[in-house]
């Protein structure tokens, strides 16, 4: 594929908490190309959110990006001012998030939350602007959308309102889309129409997708590659089909053994032993070796760095290390 | 966000204990600090007659509207300066604690068990009573209560027992309210519904199973009501209608010093100070209650 | 719609006055103290045919079921019967007179306190624990532990007598009384355009107004901050950052409009509260208004006026709270199904 839209790189965000420093985001970097969607695969708490609030530049107080780079469209964005940042937001990267009831204003109508996001963006103003939202609505699967335009998001339903935030989201023709947990607040029927509702716009704009999920499903269905995130750091990251099929790094292997495979009903279901470490005290070593079944010595002394084990195959752990690991081959699930 | 939630958590887990609950109070140090200018208020009133310097009718006619220490004309003799009667100030706003803390409590005593009494009845019984009760509770809360006090005050002329109906009159209806919607929430809980499947009798339900769980917030709302009375009964007693002239009390000495505001600003102005100081240092200490009580109610 | 949510709450409104009047009738004949006796205690010796004959003038004769039911009939019809320490003037009238001051007042003290509490809610909120946000919260402090009576005094103190720059006493300086028109003496004065007047009426509130918003002002920047905090919170308002809105559209429509919905009712209440209050404040600085007037009627025993004078406070009680449950709706499209 072809030349990177977004390009994270070392992106650290902490927040100070009274508890000491809780390191969100530590190091993490990935790349998304145009056209694709790339999934940010992790369990809740491992700094997949943040990571897109960073990337918005929508961190609050007492979080602060630490360094790190988010490179879009040639600039770096974490060097860019509030009000060129506002030019950015909702103008060229579009947000989606998880729930479409708290996300949307109770006190204002879909037309006033839609032509707002038109009229910031200079895209239309007045009449036009109204006539664009009822489009968009429209092209959203929104029936009787010109009547819709003045109902409150309590009277839309679940799926819905999903699909107003979606309006909203792409209403200024952004290139990229951040779409955060977009399923997770709905029920199973409706998550597959919202998710080939974001692949169809995805095709017919010309969108690249950052697709924010804890759901292997919906990545291995809708994405083309993944970054998998434990503990505020990408530890694997690879082309879907092939990061699915063959995991390298045990976090990764150990996800997919929790998941229920169709047809594969003799394999059992281990779940990951042990739990998430404590953002505020985080292992000197590598972040998953508490809980690693392979773990030894060197990982839980010293931190594994990313690397490139094949052609756009990046893992971090030691046993892909230029050392050899006192295991054999990597097990292959 | 998980981790405020859990921060939170584990302060509700602290707080569930009474250990727990105290241990937090003394952790706020402005509540703590509040705690003591409470008690040192009261120890000033109990004391009032071994600490005063005077007597508080005491009239001094050689040494009227005598500026406080620090003023050009004061002096030692009398540190908070005299009214216009020659009373030493001190001593007078020493004894005016007494009044105001025995209203504040005996005030807020009657309209807590009056309130709460009522306010678990109808919330836990509902039915005509309850309806009954929300009728009067809507009449009593469209009532402008300063204006019922000065009328029966008026009416029977200034004596501490009609104060504390008049300031009674409306006072329970805030520990009606929340006493009932309480007990509402309490009724469908497990522990009674527990309580009641053992055959407990329903005065002992309401009594020893659901009181306790609910008394937590009433707590809190009495200490915040007793500021709420004491600058109350300071107003009335202000008007003239309120403690009984003879007996020193820190509205009555405001009014006293309004007619000599232009010459002795400190007779009417330092009695307030003393409503301010006792009423913000209840107030705080009633927060860092709330706080330690009920830590979802966090600022 | 808002024709019958309005007519519902009105009608709903008659239980209560009844309720009320009931309780003020009953209180004020039912405790000692014999109006006729007041208002000859100066006049020195009559007769027991004059008492007699006075009574039965003002209708006190007759039992007292009676007079409530005739206090109640006319009432409705506006008429509050004859006051007994105004010379005998309907009360009516004596009311009348005197209700655009209290009006004035209460207003100005109203948007004092809104204008100040809103936007110092609002900036506390923006950094808790801030510089900002510890004065305000000290200063909300202060403004509910002080007494009303006792800040006035300290304000007259302070800014009429030590420093002269305000009056303290009265409505407006006689020499520039505005032709009456509605009133409310800035509005009269701004009619006839007479900016002396105006900028009279205007100073001598400045003072009563302060004392009576400062409780008020601290209460709602309280409910403010804290709402405006939990509003902040929001993912709406995040939403409404990523659409790319300045933080100022950000703050001062999406996250106050949600915030000013719990803060409606606070505001309601509190207005309630400036009403009481009036009558301690109009009574320290001599403000010729309903709150002193009710004082100096309660002093004289003046049964048919304080009744009035009642009455009118506990509708405009009901009144406040149907207006908070109307801007309720206004605010918050989810009330208006319900």
């Amino acid at each position: 594929m072809g030349e990177a839209v977004l390009g994270v790189r070392d992106l650290h965000t902490h927040f100070s908490t009274y508890r000491g420093v809780l390191r969100a985001v530590d190091g993490v970097s990935f790349e998304l190309k145009r056209g694709e969607t790339l999934a940010l695969v992790g369990e809740s708490g491992c700094g997949k959110s943040v990571t897109a609030l960073s990337i918005m530049g929508l961190v609050r107080r007492p979080g602060r990006i630490v360094r790190g780079e988010v490179l879009f469209g040639g600039e770096d964005l974490l060097r860019k001012s509030q009000s060129e940042m506002r030019r950015v937001r909702g103008g060229r990267i579009g947000m989606v998030f998880q729930d479409p009831l708290s996300t949307l204003n109770p006190t204002f109508s879909v037309e006033t939350q839609i032509v707002e996001s038109l009229r910031i963006h200079g895209v239309a103003k007045g009449k036009e602007a109204r006539e664009r939202s009822i489009e968009l609505l429209e092209a959203m699967g929104i029936p009787a959308a010109r009547e819709r335009m003045g109902a409150y998001p309590h009277e839309l339903s679940g799926g819905m309102r999903q699909r107003v935030m979606i309006a909203i989201a792409v209403s200024c023709e952004p290139e990229l889309l951040i779409a955060d947990e977009p399923t997770t607040a709905l029920d199973v029927t409706l998550q597959a129409q919202i998710m080939d509702l974001l692949a169809e716009i995805k095709e017919e704009r010309g969108l690249s997708i950052a697709l924010i999920t804890h759901d292997l499903g919906i990545v291995s269905q809708f994405s083309d590659r993944a970054a998998v995130m434990y503990a505020g750091q990408v530890v694997e990251q690879g082309a879907v089909a092939e990061l699915l099929e063959e995991p390298l790094h045990p976090y990764t292997q150990g996800l997919l053994r929790c998941v229920p495979r169709l047809g594969r009903a003799d394999v059992a279901l281990t779940p990951i032993e042990g739990s998430v470490p404590d953002m505020a005290a985080l292992p000197p070593g590598c972040r998953f070796a508490p809980r690693c079944p392979k773990a030894w010595d060197r990982c839980r002394d010293e931190l594994p760095e990313m690397r490139e084990v094949k052609d756009d195959r990046f893992v971090r752990c030691h046993m892909y290390g230029e050392e050899e690991s006192p295991m054999d081959e990597p097990e292959v699930v | 966000m998980s981790q405020a939630a859990s921060e939170e958590e584990a302060l509700e887990s602290v707080a569930a204990t009474t250990p727990g609950m105290v241990r937090l109070l003394l952790g706020n140090r402005v509540a703590v600090v509040a705690g003591v200018v409470v008690l040192a208020f009261l120890a000033m009133g109990l004391l009032a007659p071994a600490l005063a310097p005077y007597e508080p009718s005491e009239q001094h006619a050689e040494a009227i509207r005598v500026a406080p220490f620090w003023q050009a004309g004061g002096g030692t003799r009398f540190l908070l300066g005299t009214d216009g009667l020659g009373r030493d100030l001190l001593s007078r706003i020493m004894y005016g604690a007494r009044v105001s803390i025995l209203l504040g409590v005996v005030v807020v005593l009657l309209t807590l068990v009056v309130g709460a009494g009522l306010g678990m009845v109808a919330g836990y019984f509902g039915g005509w009573f309850d309806a009954v009760m929300s009728r009067v509770v809507d009449t009593l809360l469209a009532f402008p209560f300063l204006i019922f006090a000065l009328a029966i005050m008026a009416a029977t002329g200034p004596n501490l027992v009609a104060l504390v109906l008049a300031l009674a009159f409306k006072g329970w209806v805030d520990f009606y309210r929340v006493a009932r919607g309480d007990v509402l929430a309490a009724r469908e809980a497990d522990y009674v519904t527990a309580a009641r499947g053992l055959g407990a009798s329903t005065p002992h339900i309401l009594m020893s199973e659901i009181l306790p769980n609910i008394l937590p917030p009433l707590i809190v709302l009495a200490t915040l009501r007793m500021a709420t009375i004491i600058i109350a009964e300071a107003s009335l007693s202000f008007l003239g209608i309120g403690v009984p002239p003879r007996i020193p009390a820190w509205g009555t000495m405001v009014a006293d010093g309004r007619a000599d505001v232009a010459s002795a600003w400190w007779i009417a102005t330092l009695p307030g100070i003393a409503i301010l100081l006792l009423v913000l240092a209840v107030n705080l200490f009633g927060e860092g209650l709330r706080d330690a009580l009920d830590p979802r109610m966090r600022k | 719609m808002w024709g019958r949510f309005v007519t519902r709450r009105l009608i709903q409104l008659i239980p209560v006055l009844l309720g009320v009047s009931f309780i003020v009738f009953f209180t004020m004949h039912l405790t000692p103290g014999d109006p006729i006796e007041h208002m000859l205690g100066q006049a020195g010796h009559v007769t027991q045919e004059q008492i007699e004959e006075l009574r039965g003038h003002y209708g006190l004769d007759r039992p007292l079921v009676v007079q409530y039911g005739l206090f109640v009939g006319n009432a409705a019809r506006g008429d509050f019967g004859l006051s007994y320490s105004h010379h005998g003037r309907a009360v009516a009238s004596v009311v009348r007179e005197r209700l655009p001051a209290t009006l004035e007042l209460t207003l100005f003290a109203f948007v004092m306190a809104l204008v100040f509490a809103i936007p110092a809610g609002v900036i506390a909120s923006l950094r808790p624990q801030g510089v900002f946000d510890r004065g305000a919260t000290i200063g909300a402090l202060l403004g509910i532990s002080m007494p009303g009576f006792w800040l006035g005094i300290v304000l007259m103190i302070v800014f009429g007598l030590q420093r002269n720059w305000l009056p303290i006493s009265g409505r407006i300086d006689l020499a520039v009384v505005p032709p009456a028109r509605t009133g409310l003496y800035t509005l009269d004065a701004l009619l006839s355009g007479n900016g002396a007047a105006f900028w009279s009426a205007l100073k001598h509130m400045v003072l009563p107004g302060l004392a009576m918003a400062a409780p008020m002002a601290a209460m709602v920047m309280r409910m403010v901050r804290s709402s405006m905090i939990g509003v902040l919170a929001q993912d709406y308002v995040q939403f409404a950052r990523a659409k790319g809105l300045p933080e100022r559209t950000v703050v001062g429509k999406h996250a106050l409009r949600n915030a000013l919905i719990p803060t409606v009712n606070i505001v309601a209440l509190q207005t309630g509260l400036l009403l009481s209050g009036n009558m301690i404040i109009e009574t320290v600085f001599q403000y010729p208004g309903l709150g002193k007037l009710a004082v100096d009627a309660i002093g004289a025993a003046d049964y048919p006026l304080v009744q009035a004078v009642v009455l009118i406070y506990a509708v405009s009680y009901v009144l406040l709270n149907v207006g908070a449950d109307a801007l309720h709706a206004v605010l918050d499209p989810r009330v208006r199904v319900a």
